[in-house]
């Protein structure tokens, strides 16, 4: 029986979590993230699970690769500055092909910014934040559900992909409570084997090696550097390199369609907001008010790989009204993919769009 | 139909759990809409203290509070900082023994420190004291979702501590016809 609970946000998160059979969780606290934190430390021991507070978040990250190299679910939980400086592991974690799970509870930036205030800046750098060529995915929930739901998700796609996952919520989204139902049993997709004799970066069909079971007698060699599909360095071979970097890319990008995550609400209508994370609560909020089938809503479950045929959900769009909780990152980004023009509404400093501000741009009347 | 409450009061006394309490009463044991906010800086016993919960019988979208129309006020700074601009049309509680302003709107006064230094004996309870006036004066919630989420919400050996306070509150609130 699924049950009804009343709870905050970063604890759905670490709740989640738990059900999709997290066993590892490395992490520094930070504010507006250390409740999922909190919650891990308290958990994950009584059921068999490793709880570590590492020095930093450079180490943090580090922990989960080690870990996830064992064969353990991982994750880690941080904000801006700690993102910031999981830059360099996040990379490592890309061309070594480490499953994990990196939650970022954002908060005003640059530098340590507003701790205890939402924001939604990170979206690019967790897109392009470390150096190199190279894809990853990115969940951003909009309730406390979905923080709960998107987690469990995140697990199963880092473990299909082999690829960080990250789930790119806001302090609101991770501190306010509300009303979330825990289902009984979540979704769980297991890691694809290697299998013996079959080289451990030898990709299949979807362009994603088989895992190395930990233990099992596989000796392979994990390497930043480029490498060959024995896992050994030849970091000066142009081709080598090239093939490697473009899997690395095509494995997320051939699945942009597959794995893409959104909801459209009116397709038929001219006026359509797109949203990703809280901002679409405004959103419904004005839909809900409006009544109006002319006003339309993209929301974005999944921002990165980013669904841009999603765009063609709304045919008859004369304009996209982006509310974003940054100056633009993913209006940007939209504003490529289509000639509709394409209409910024940017907020910074914590407060969330209200529902009249948008209601206005819509020319609807209340 | 939709209500937002605004808690405020002092650091310590309770204020974002009186949200947190309400909010789970509602969910849990009503099957209502709750989300519960507040104001996260950094905040320390003794300063101005906000918590906020919007409880409704349908999903709860903007999940903000933009006017309130119930107001629970635990101090006088807190009146000042959060109540002072409540409207005429909104309803506040207000903890009498702390708060010396009155407000345009409709006020129920309940002396909820004072009551739990000197009928309970811990000043602690206070906000509980007001929370059973709060569901009394408004109906927000049911007196048994209340009391279950209070008893779901407070530290092993309080619950009877904890209950007297809210019953406490009930009666206050009756006992003088106070009700919105």
């Amino acid at each position: 029986m699924s049950t009804i609970q009343f709870m905050q946000g970063n604890i759905a998160c670490a709740e989640g979590a738990l059900a999709a059979g997290c066993n590892f969780f490395g992490g520094y606290p930070i504010t507006p993230s250390t409740e999922v934190a909190e919650h891990m430390a308290v958990k994950l021991p009584k059921q068999n699970g490793t709880f570590i507070q590492m020095e930093d978040e450079i180490a943090s990250m580090a922990s989960i690769i080690g870990a996830s190299w064992t064969g353990a679910r991982a994750m880690t939980a941080t904000s801006g500055p700690g993102f910031s400086l999981m830059m360099e592991n996040i990379g490592y974690a890309v061309m070594t092909e480490t499953p994990c799970v990196i939650v970022n509870i954002q908060r005003g930036g640059p530098s340590t910014g507003q701790p205890t205030m939402a924001a939604a800046g990170d979206m690019m750098q967790c897109r392009f934040g470390s150096h190199g060529d190279y894809s990853i995915i990115a969940l951003c929930p909009s309730s406390v559900q979905e923080m709960y739901e998107l987690t469990v998700k995140a697990f199963n796609l880092a473990d299909r992909f082999r690829v960080p996952v990250f789930l790119m919520a806001d302090e609101i989204i991770g501190h306010m409570r509300e009303r979330i139902i825990i289902p009984d049993k979540v979704e769980h997709t297991a890691r694809r084997p290697l299998e013996s004799g079959v080289l451990p970066f030898h990709p299949e069909k979807d362009l994603v090696p088989g895992f190395p079971g930990f233990g099992k007698g596989f000796g392979v060699h994990v390497t930043g550097l480029t490498h060959d599909e024995r896992g050994y360095p030849c970091a000066t071979n142009p081709k080598l390199h090239e093939q490697l970097v473009m899997r690395l890319c095509n494995k997320i990008e051939n699945a942009r369609k597959e794995i893409a995550d959104y909801v459209v609400t009116n397709p038929e209508a001219e006026t359509v907001f797109v949203t990703y994370g809280v901002p679409a609560r405004s959103v419904e909020q004005v839909l809900h008010d409006t009544g109006s089938k002319n006003i339309g809503h993209l929301r974005l479950k999944m921002v990165w790989p980013f669904p841009e045929h999603a765009i063609a959900e709304f045919p008859n769009a004369t304009r996209f009204i982006i509310p974003e909780l940054n100056l633009g990152q993913i209006a940007r980004e939209f504003d490529r993919h289509t000639r509709v023009p394409v209409i910024q509404v940017p907020k910074l400093g914590g407060d969330l769009h209200l529902p009249a501000e948008l209601k206005k741009l819509t020319g609807v009347g209340i | 139909m939709r209500h937002e409450v605004r808690f405020s009061g002092f650091g310590g006394q309770g204020i974002i759990l009186s949200a947190v309490i309400i909010g789970r009463a509602a969910v849990m044991y009503d099957n209502k809409f709750a989300v519960q906010t507040q104001v996260y800086g950094p905040e320390a016993r003794g300063g101005a203290s906000m918590s906020a919960v919007i409880i409704d019988d349908e999903p709860i979208l903007f999940p903000k509070v933009t006017v309130p129309d119930i107001y629970v006020i635990m101090s006088q700074e807190g009146f000042e900082k959060y109540g002072a601009s409540a409207p005429e049309d909104a309803i506040m509680i207000i903890d009498s023994t702390l708060v010396h302003s009155r407000p345009v709107c409709t006020c129920i006064e309940v002396p909820a420190t004072k009551e739990a230094r000197e009928k309970l004996g811990r000043d602690i309870v206070a906000n509980i004291v007001m929370l059973g006036a709060l569901v009394a004066a408004t109906k927000l919630v049911s007196e048994t979702a209340i009391e279950r989420a209070i008893l779901d919400s407070v530290p092993k050996g309080t619950e009877k501590l904890n209950l007297g306070a809210m019953s406490r509150g009930f009666e206050l609130v009756k006992e003088r016809g106070q009700s919105a």
